[in-house]
């Protein structure tokens, strides 16, 4: 059950850098190829053939990472406050180093005199590492993921 | 609404602030400009077989193209003709006949009314083809070599005549294709903001905003380690980000923007094969190339490949682009509200690697996630919300006025490509068609 704990425990702490603005601490989570995914689509099977929310490999989620610390970024002036709650979480295999873990998230979203709420299911592949586990891919599947929305900034 | 002056709204080099913010010209709009002109509704690849549809607006109204069993294409108002039901509630979908949920009236794919149960219950008179029984048609469709248009209105200006010489952007579209031809596919890139419709079209030919509105993203990109790892998605973006913080010299001195009749524009002269596949040593871009010459021969491939337009805009509702195969469509919800539904296209014949290359632009210009869209829906609001103040009334849309040179081909060319010829050209088509006679 050490994975179960240890995932559970590890989603929480990813989830608190996130509501706490601290990106790039998020990012180091990810290992040196990780990526993440936000389909825009349900059932949507790749990255690679059909538009999607977020597909950002390592660079790309740098360079994002990167804007959201910086100063420049209108739409993140003031950057959202966010508070996201993970449940049910459930590891669902463990191969070859890496642990897959699906879990529940809602999320609350307020900047300027908005709130928007976010919900959906994470698909987590954690890599064991020496002292824990580091990202090597994030898919976040929202409910709602092909309304026509406005700008979204921060990260499931 | 007969009592707006319109000359007075609209001047040579403003306009008044009403146009963005006014529901009463909002409405008027929507009568007037998205009731009569010729509106963008989807491509033919959309509808490949009899039976496919695909549901879409015109302006604030529900419609669906289909596909005919005889495969013509038909856009049809998505209502009931009994009890005003809309039928077909899904995106997009096949079916033999389409049944309203309501009462199980059933039209068939040209939306005719096929059959009502219990008809012996109706007037004598009832006639099954009425056409205001079925799922009535709009009043014309047209195509521009698969590119579909509808009119509500049943008379104006042919599709031919109402795109002119910007039909040639589409035909850049269509002659990058190896196999001549080019299909939607990739999904929907949704996004919204609240602002009038207006703003989007407008900002999709500025070449003036880039470099204050994506500072971030393109600071962010600067500072990217081209070293780290990338499957292709990040190498695209970051080159994207990278191109958009030209310096001004580079928007005043190399991108052109030109205007024609109706309210179309494009902005051209930004990109070329250089900057835009990691040069032409790209190996995937020189497969593409090999079997464009392959079918084309080596001159008319450089000649089709030098066309350098960026955005067109077809007026009112779409802007789109070849070099990397993506259509925007502009869906006005009202006044200060804007849905936008991104669209990628395949090149027929082209290597795979290309439409991979089309998903990861669109991923960085349409997505509503992308650091780059994101600070133009904040500007679109923005531009909402300081119209709300009395302080200013009007407009202005001068800059570069009156060095406008025609271009030979029944437009003009703009002085230099951060020139607003084209919001100046898009509120002559609108004050046009907002007028009583229309165009």
């Amino acid at each position: 059950m050490s994975d179960q704990r240890d995932s559970e425990a590890f989603l929480f702490e990813e989830a608190s850098l996130l509501d706490e603005n601290r990106f790039a601490d998020w990012l180091a989570l990810f290992t040196e190829t990780g990526w993440y995914w936000v389909p825009s689509q349900a059932g949507q099977e790749s990255p690679v053939d059909n538009v999607s929310i977020i597909y950002d490999d390592r660079r790309l989620l740098e360079t994002r990472v990167r804007r959201l610390c910086g100063e420049t970024m209108h739409a993140g002036l003031p950057l959202p406050r966010t508070s996201r709650l993970i449940g049910n979480v459930a590891v669902t295999g463990a191969a070859d180093g890496i642990v897959t873990v699906r879990s529940k998230f809602t999320m609350a979203e307020y900047r300027l005199e908005r709130r928007r709420d976010f919900a959906g299911t994470l698909f987590h592949g954690l890599q064991s590492t020496g002292g824990g586990f580091q990202i090597a891919w994030k898919k976040v599947d929202l409910v709602d993921c092909e309304a026509a929305m406005e700008g979204i900034t921060v990260p499931f | 609404m007969s009592n707006l002056d319109f000359d007075h709204l609209i001047q040579p080099d403003r306009v008044h602030k009403s146009v963005y913010t006014d529901p009463a010209i909002f409405d008027l709009e929507m009568e007037r400009i998205f009731g009569r002109s010729w509106i963008y509704v989807g491509h033919e690849s959309q509808v490949k077989n009899p039976g496919d549809y695909f549901c879409t607006r015109i302006g604030r109204q529900p419609v669906v193209m289909t596909r005919h069993r005889d495969g013509s294409i038909c856009v049809l108002y998505n209502r009931c003709g009994h009890r005003g039901a809309m039928v077909l509630r899904d995106e997009a979908g096949h079916a033999d006949a389409f049944h309203c949920c309501y009462h199980d009236w059933q039209f068939d794919t040209d939306g005719a009314l096929l059959s009502v149960p219990l008809r012996q219950g109706y007037p004598d008179d009832f006639d099954l083809n009425d056409p205001d029984k079925g799922m009535k048609p709009v009043a014309r469709v047209a195509e521009y070599r698969g590119f579909i248009f509808a009119s509500l209105a049943e008379d104006g200006p042919a599709l031919e005549d109402h795109l002119g010489y910007i039909a040639t952007s589409f035909d850049d579209l269509i002659d990058r294709a190896p196999a001549g031809g080019v299909e939607i596919a990739g999904g929907i890139a949704r996004h919204a903001y609240n602002g009038n419709w207006k703003l989007y079209l407008e900002n999709l030919c500025d070449g003036l905003h880039p470099n204050s509105v994506h500072r971030s993203s393109i600071e962010a990109a600067r500072e990217q380690d081209e070293g780290t790892h990338s499957d292709g998605a990040g190498e695209i973006a970051v080159r994207q980000m990278r191109q958009n913080g030209a310096p001004y010299a580079f928007w005043e001195n190399q991108v052109g923007l030109w205007a024609y009749p109706n309210g179309h524009a494009y902005l051209g002269d930004f990109h070329d094969d250089e900057k835009l596949v990691a040069a032409m040593a790209d190996p995937h871009f020189q497969d593409y190339i090999a079997a464009m010459r392959a079918a084309y021969g080596e001159e008319r491939t450089r000649e089709i490949l030098s066309v350098g337009r960026w955005n067109t805009n077809i007026y009112p509702n779409i802007s789109f682009m070849s070099q990397f195969r993506q259509l925007r469509v502009i869906q006005p919800v009202s006044v200060d509200r804007t849905v936008v539904l991104g669209f990628c296209f395949r090149l027929k014949g082209a290597p795979d690697h290309m439409f991979e290359d089309t998903i990861r632009f669109a991923n960085i210009t349409n997505a509503v996630a992308s650091p780059v869209l994101t600070d133009d829906l904040e500007t679109y609001g923005r531009i909402r919300l300081g119209l709300e103040t009395s302080g200013a009334e009007w407009i202005p849309m001068a800059r570069e006025i009156g060095k406008d040179e025609p271009d030979g081909n029944g437009g003009w060319r703009a002085a230099n490509g951060t020139s607003k010829l084209h919001i100046r050209n898009g509120f002559e088509a609108w004050k046009s068609l907002m007028t009583e006679t229309g165009a």
